[in-house]
C-alpha cells in the first residue's frame, strides 16, 4: 500500500508540483483581499499550468530540439508544448499588465486596494 | 489562387492591418478613425457572406495557413456551423459599429476614443478567429485576444464602477482561460495533436481515460464561465451594466455567441455525441442546469430596477435556452438552439441598443425614472416592444420559432417536464419585458401621443435598432431562410463530421 | 366540394393590416384617419362577400403562404364554418367602427390613433383565426390577438385599468402556453396540424393521451371564458365600450369558442369525442358555466359587468351544443356564434351609448331612461328579449336547435340546463328593462340633458338589432346554409 502511494508520488512528481502550485495560485486568487495579491495568485496559477505543459513535453533521454550539424537523427524533447507556452506566457503578461493598470485606476478613484473595502465604497458611491 | 480562396486568413489579417491603420490615423486626426473602422467592418461582413455562400454551395472550406497541412500546420475550417455563426456575428458587429459612433462619443472620454476603436477591432479579430479556427490551441489564443480586449473595453466609461466590473471579469475570465488551457494540455497528452478534426478521430480510442474526462471537465467549466452559464455567470451583470452601451451591444451579442459556439464545438465536434451521451453522459446534467438557468435568470431579471442590469440577467436566461438545446441533443432541438443563437443576437442587440439610446437621450437607465418614456422616444419603445415580443415568444417572430423547435425537440426526446419548464420560462420573460412596456407606455404621461418636438436620437443609432427589430419579425416569418443553413449545421454537429 | 386556390383570404387579412399602418401615418389628421378605418372596413366586407358565393356552393378557398416550422405551414383556408365567423366579424367591424368613432369623439378620449391601430390589427388577427388552415396558423393569430388587444384593454391607463390589463394578459398568455403545448403535442402524435373535416386524431395515441390533449386545448382556448377560467372577461370590461362590444362580445371570445368547435369538428371529430367521453366532460363544464355565470350576473349592478357575465354564460351555450355531439346540437352551437354576436353587440352598444349620453354605468341609476332615450332603450329591450330566447329576434333559433340536439344526442338532462338558464336570463335582463322603462328616476332632474346618442352611435345600434331580426326571418341566408355545409363536412368525415 505505502509502496503504491510512494510510487505514485515519485513517478509523477511533476504533475503533483503543477497541481500544488495551481491550488496555491487559486487560493491566493480567491481568498486574498488585496487586489495585487490576487494578481500574484493569478500569475502563480498560470505558471503552474505552464510548468504542467513543459513537464509533459519531456522525453526521457531526449536532448534539446535543435538540429546538430551532423544531422537530424537524435531523440528530441517535444518542442511543441514549449512553443505553446511561449504564446501563453505572453498572454499571461498582457493580462497582468491590464489587471495592474485597472488596479491603478481603481486605487486612483477609490483610494482602496482591498476587496471588501472596495465593495463597500462602490456601493456607497 | 484568387482573393476568394484566401478569404479565411484575410478575415483575420485584414482587420489586424486595419487596427494598425486606425491607430496611425487616429494619432493624426481623431475623427478619421471611425470611417476606417466602418470600412473594415463592412469588408469583413461582405467577406463573411461570401464565405457563407461558398459553404452552402460547395461544403466545408478548409484553409491551411501557410500551405502547411495538418497536423503540422494550423487550419481554418468554415463549415455550415461556423459559417452561420460567422455571418451572424459580422452582421451584429456591423450594426453595432454603425450604432456606436454617437454612443461612444457620449460615453467614452475623448482622448480614449482612438484606442477604443482599436480595441473593438481587436475584440472582433479575436472572436472571428475563434469562430473559424480548426486548431484547438489557436482557439485559446484567439480567446485570450478577445478577452483582453473585452476587459479593457468594459472599463472604458467615465464611471469608476466600470473599472471594478472590468477587474472582476478579468479575474473570472483568466481563471476560465487557465482551465481551458489545462484542458487543451490534457487533450494533447491524450492524442498528440492539436487539430480539432484529428483529435475527434483519435480520441475515441481513449474515451475511458481519466485524462480525457479531466480535459472535458476543465474545458467545459472554462467555457461555461466565459459563456456565463448559470451558476458561473456572476461576472456578467456588472460587466454588461457598467460598460459603455456600444460595448454592451457587442459583447452581449457577438462575444456571448462565440463563447457558446466554442462550447458547442468542444462538445459536439471534438468530444462527439458518442462521448457526451454514452461514455460520459453529461447532457442530462447540462439540461438540468440549463433549465435552472432559464428560470433563475428570468426571475432575477424581473427583480431589477436598472434597465441594462435587467437585460443582462435576461441574457443569462437566454443562454440557458441555447444550452437546453445542447442538453436535449437531438436534431430538432439543436436546430432550435442554433436558431436561438441568431434570434437572441438580434433580439438582445436591439434591446441593448434601445437601452443605449435611452441613456443617450434621457441620461439614465433606472426604470423608476423612465415613466412614460414612450412619449419622447416612440420609435425606441416600439422597437423594444417588437424585440421584446420576440423574446417572450409571440408568433410569428423568430423567438417563437426557436422556442417551438426547442419544445418540439424536448417532446420528441421525452423530456416532458423540461419542456414544461421551458414554456413557463417564456412566461417569466413576460414579467420583465412587460414591466418596461408598462412603465414606458403607461406611466404618467403628459397629453396625447403627439410627435415630440426634439428628435429622438441620431439616425445612426435609430437605424440599426429598427433594422434589428424588423429582422426579428421578418426572419421569423421567413424562417426557412436561416433554417437552410441551420439544418446542415445541426446535422454536422450531430454526425460529428 | 373542391378546393380552389385564391388570394382573397390573404387579401382579406392584408386590408386591415394595411389600414393599421395608414392609421399610424395619418394619426394627426383625425378625419382622414377615421375614413381609413371606414374604407378598410367596407373593403374587407366586400372581400369577404366576394368569397361567399363560392363557399356557399361548397367550395373551399385555400392559400398556402409560407412553410414554417415542422408542424405546419402558414396557410389559410376559407371553408363554410370559417366564413360564418368571418362574415359576422366583417359586418360588425364596419358597424363598430362607426360606433367607435362616435364614442371616442363623444367622450373626447385620448390616444385615439393607438386605439384604431390596435382595432385594425385585432380584426386582422380575428379574420386570420377564422381562415386558418391548421393549428399553427391558428396559434399565431391567436397570440397576436392577445397581445394587440392589451393596449385596448388598458386604454384609460388608470391604476385599475393597469391591474385589469395584467390579469387579462396573465390569463390569456398562460392559455397561449397551454395551446402551444397542445399544438406541438398534436404534431408529435400525428405529424400534421392541418384541419381535416371529421378529425385526424383517430388512433394517434392512447385514450388517456388524447383526453389530456383535449384538456390542454380547453385551457388553451381560455378565450372562450369557461369557468373557472373566466375572470379575465369581467376584468376587461374596464376597457372603452367599443372594445368591450366588439372584442369581448364578438372577436376575442368568439375566437375562443370558434377554436373549440374547430377542435371538436376538425381535429378530433365527433365520433372520437364520443368515444373518449369528451362530450360529457364538455357538457359538465358548459352547464356549470352557464348556470353559475348567470347567477353572478344577477348580482352585478354595473351594466357592462352584468353583460360580461351574460357573455360568459352565452358562450357556454356554444360549448353545450358541441358537447351534445349531435347534428342539431352542432348546428345550434355554430348558429349561436353569429346570433349571439349580433345580439350581444347591440346590448353593449346601448351600454356605451348610455355612458356617452348620460355618464351612467350602474343599472340602479338608469331609472326612467326610456323617457329620454326611447329608441336606444327599445333596441336594448329587443336584444335582451332575443338573448332570452323569445321571438321575433334570432335567439330562439339557436335555442331550438340546442334543445333538439340535447334530445338527439341522448343527453336530455341538458334540456333542464337550457330551461333553467333561460329563466335566469330573463331574471337578469327583464329587471333592467323594467328599471329603464317603468321606474321613475329618483330625482326629477337626474336625467337632465340626456338625449339620444349621436347618430354615428345610434344607427349601428338600430342596424345590429335589425340584423338580428332579419336573421330570424331569413335564417338560411346565409348563416344556416353555411352551417349546413360545415356540418356536412364533418359528418361525412372523409378527406376532401
Amino acid at each position: 500500500m505505502i509502496e503504491v502511494i510512494f510510487d505514485l508520488v515519485t513517478s509523477r512528481y511533476n504533475y503533483w508540483m503543477a497541481i500544488i502550485l495551481m491550488l496555491i495560485g487559486l487560493y491566493a486568487l480567491i481568498a486574498k483581499q488585496n487586489l495585487v495579491k490576487k494578481i500574484i495568485g493569478l500569475n502563480i496559477f498560470q505558471t503552474a499550468i505552464f510548468l504542467f505543459y513543459i513537464s509533459f513535453s519531456e522525453v526521457t533521454g531526449g536532448t534539446a530540439p535543435i538540429y546538430l550539424p551532423e544531422g537530424p537523427e537524435a531523440l528530441y524533447v517535444n518542442p511543441l508544448p514549449h512553443v505553446l507556452i511561449l504564446t501563453a506566457i505572453v498572454v499571461g503578461v498582457s493580462i497582468t499588465a491590464v489587471a495592474l493598470s485597472l488596479i491603478v485606476r481603481i486605487y486612483e478613484e477609490y483610494g482602496v486596494m482591498d476587496e471588501d473595502e472596495l465593495m463597500k465604497v462602490v456601493r456607497e458611491r | 489562387m484568387s482573393i476568394i480562396d484566401h478569404l479565411p486568413v484575410l478575415l483575420i489579417i485584414g482587420p489586424i492591418i486595419a487596427a494598425l491603420i486606425i491607430l496611425a490615423v487616429g494619432w493624426h486626426d481623431r475623427r478619421l478613425c471611425y470611417p476606417v473602422m466602418l470600412l473594415s467592418i463592412t469588408g469583413q461582413f461582405i467577406a463573411s457572406l461570401i464565405m457563407l455562400l461558398q459553404v452552402i454551395q460547395d461544403g466545408t472550406i478548409r484553409y491551411y495557413l501557410g500551405g502547411w497541412a495538418p497536423p503540422l500546420g494550423i487550419e481554418l475550417v468554415i463549415d455550415s456551423f461556423s459559417g452561420f455563426i460567422l455571418s451572424t456575428i459580422m452582421l451584429l458587429a456591423l450594426l453595432a459599429i454603425v450604432y456606436a459612433r454617437r454612443s461612444v462619443e457620449a460615453e467614452v472620454p475623448a482622448e480614449k476614443i482612438v484606442s477604443f476603436y482599436v480595441l473593438i477591432q481587436l475584440l472582433l479579430i479575436g472572436l472571428v478567429g475563434m469562430t473559424i479556427t480548426g486548431d484547438v490551441f489557436n482557439l485559446y489564443v484567439f480567446l485570450e485576444i478577445s478577452s483582453i480586449a473585452a476587459y479593457t473595453l468594459i472599463a472604458g466609461t467615465r464611471s469608476p464602477r466600470s473599472y471594478v466590473a472590468g477587474f472582476n471579469y478579468l479575474i473570472m475570465g483568466s481563471i476560465a482561460a487557465g482551465f481551458i488551457l489545462l484542458g487543451i494540455g490534457y487533450l494533447y497528452v491524450a492524442t498528440g495533436t492539436l487539430n480539432m478534426a484529428e483529435i475527434a478521430m483519435l480520441l475515441p480510442a481513449s474515451y475511458e481515460l481519466s485524462t480525457v474526462h479531466a480535459a472535458f471537465l476543465f474545458m467545459m467549466i472554462g467555457f461555461s464561465i466565459k459563456a456565463a452559464f448559470f451558476p458561473l455567470h456572476l461576472w456578467l451583470p456588472d460587466a454588461y451594466t457598467e460598460s459603455p452601451s456600444a460595448v454592451t451591444v457587442i459583447i452581449s451579442t457577438v462575444m456571448a455567441k462565440v463563447s457558446v459556439y466554442a462550447m458547442i464545438r468542444i462538445l459536439f465536434t471534438i468530444f462527439t455525441t458518442a462521448y457526451i451521451i454514452e461514455s460520459f453522459p453529461v447532457t442530462g446534467f447540462i439540461l438540468l442546469i440549463a433549465t435552472i438557468a432559464i428560470v433563475a435568470g428570468a426571475i432575477l431579471a424581473i427583480a431589477q430596477n436598472d434597465l441594462k442590469r435587467m437585460l443582462a440577467y435576461s441574457s443569462i436566461s437566454q443562454i440557458g435556452y441555447i444550452m437546453f438545446a445542447v442538453g436535449v441533443a437531438n436534431q430538432i432541438a439543436l436546430e432550435g438552439g442554433l436558431l436561438h443563437i441568431l434570434g437572441h443576437a438580434m433580439m438582445k442587440g436591439c434591446l441593448f441598443m434601445v437601452a443605449g439610446l435611452i441613456i443617450y437621450r434621457m441620461g439614465t437607465s433606472n426604470l423608476l425614472e423612465l415613466r412614460g418614456v414612450a412619449q419622447t422616444m416612440p420609435i425606441s419603445c416600439a422597437a423594444f416592444a417588437l424585440a421584446g415580443a420576440s423574446m417572450i415568444g409571440i408568433p410569428p417572430t423568430i423567438g417563437f420559432m426557436s422556442k417551438y423547435y426547442l419544445v418540439l425537440g424536448a417532446f420528441e426526446a421525452g423530456y416532458w417536464l423540461y419542456a414544461a419548464v421551458l414554456l413557463i420560462g417564456s412566461l417569466l420573460a413576460v414579467g420583465y419585458i412587460w414591466r418596461f412596456i408598462e412603465i414606458a407606455y403607461f406611466g404618467d404621461h403628459h397629453g396625447d401621443g403627439h410627435q415630440c418636438a426634439s428628435p429622438e436620437g441620431p439616425l445612426s443609432m435609430i437605424a440599426p435598432m429598427v433594422c434589428l427589430a424588423l429582422l426579428c419579425l421578418i426572419l421569423g416569418i421567413f424562417v426557412e431562410i436561416p433554417m437552410e443553413i441551420i439544418g446542415p449545421a445541426a446535422m454536422i454537429l450531430l454526425g460529428g463530421a | 366540394m373542391t378546393d380552389i386556390i385564391g388570394i382573397l383570404p390573404a387579401v382579406t387579412i392584408a386590408i386591415p393590416l394595411l389600414a393599421s399602418v395608414l392609421i399610424l401615418i395619418t394619426g394627426r389628421y383625425e378625419n382622414l384617419r377615421e375614413s381609413v378605418t371606414i374604407v378598410a372596413a367596407v373593403a374587407m366586407l366586400g372581400s369577404v362577400l366576394a368569397m361567399l358565393p363560392s363557399v356557399l356552393q361548397g367550395n373551399r378557398i385555400t392559400l398556402s403562404i409560407i412553410p414554417m416550422v415542422p408542424g405546419g405551414d402558414f396557410a389559410l383556408k376559407v371553408d363554410a364554418f370559417g366564413m360564418v365567423f368571418a362574415l359576422t366579424a366583417a359586418v360588425l367591424w364596419l358597424l363598430n367602427s362607426f360606433y367607435a368613432i362616435g364614442y371616442m369623439r363623444g367622450l373626447k378620449e385620448h390616444a385615439q390613433t393607438r386605439f384604431f391601430f390596435c382595432m385594425a390589427v385585432a380584426i386582422a388577427a380575428a379574420i386570420g383565426i377564422a381562415f386558418s388552415a391548421n393549428l399553427l396558423t391558428l396559434f399565431i393569430f391567436y397570440e397576436i390577438l392577445t397581445i394587440i388587444t392589451y393596449p385596448l384593454v388598458v386604454h384609460i391607463e388608470t391604476p385599475e385599468a393597469m391591474k385589469a390589463g395584467r390579469k387579462y394578459l396573465a390569463y390569456l398568455l398562460v392559455g397561449g402556453i397551454f395551446l402551444l403545448a397542445a399544438v406541438i403535442l398534436t404534431y408529435l402524435l400525428t405529424g400534421t396540424t392541418a384541419f381535416v373535416p371529421g378529425g385526424f386524431l383517430e388512433g394517434a395515441g392512447s385514450p388517456l393521451v388524447l383526453q389530456i390533449l383535449f384538456l390542454l386545448f380547453m385551457v388553451g382556448f381560455v378565450k372562450a371564458a369557461w369557468m373557472p377560467l373566466h375572470a379575465w372577461l369581467p376584468a376587461a370590461m374596464i376597457a372603452p365600450t367599443p372594445v368591450s362590444a366588439f372584442l369581448h362580445a364578438v372577436a376575442v371570445v368568439t375566437a375562443g369558442v370558434f377554436g373549440i368547435v374547430r377542435i371538436a369538428g376538425w381535429v378530433y371529430g365527433m365520433d372520437l369525442m364520443a368515444a373518449l367521453g369528451l362530450g360529457v366532460l364538455l357538457a359538465v363544464i358548459a352547464s356549470f358555466t352557464i348556470i353559475v355565470a348567470s347567477l353572478f350576473a344577477l348580482t352585478e349592478d354595473n351594466l357592462k359587468r352584468r353583460l360580461a357575465y351574460s357573455t360568459v354564460s352565452q358562450l357556454s351555450y356554444i360549448l353545450l351544443g358541441v358537447s351534445m355531439l349531435s347534428i342539431a346540437g352542432m348546428t345550434g352551437a355554430m348558429a349561436h356564434i353569429p346570433i349571439h354576436a349580433f345580439l350581444k353587440i347591440t346590448l353593449f352598444f346601448v351600454a356605451g351609448a348610455i355612458i356617452v349620453s348620460a355618464g351612467i354605468e350602474s343599472i340602479s341609476d338608469m331609472k326612467g331612461l326610456f323617457q329620454k332615450m326611447p329608441v336606444t332603450v327599445l333596441m336594448f329591450s329587443a336584444a335582451a328579449i332575443g338573448i332570452c330566447g323569445l321571438p321575433p329576434l334570432a335567439g330562439i333559433i339557436s335555442k331550438i336547435y340546442l334543445a333538439i340536439g340535447a334530445v338527439e344526442g341522448g343527453m336530455s338532462s341538458l334540456l333542464i340546463v337550457i330551461i333553467v338558464s333561460a329563466v335566469l336570463n330573463a331574471a337578469y335582463f327583464l329587471p333592467i328593462i323594467y328599471t329603464m322603462i317603468v321606474e321613475k328616476p329618483e330625482r326629477e332632474d337626474a336625467l337632465n340633458g340626456v338625449s339620444e346618442p349621436p347618430l354615428t352611435m345610434l344607427v349601428p345600434i338600430i342596424l345590429t338589432a335589425t340584423i338580428s331580426l332579419l336573421i330570424f326571418f331569413f335564417p338560411t341566408m346565409p348563416f344556416l346554409d353555411l352551417i349546413e355545409i360545415a356540418i356536412g363536412e364533418i359528418i361525412g368525415g372523409v378527406m376532401p
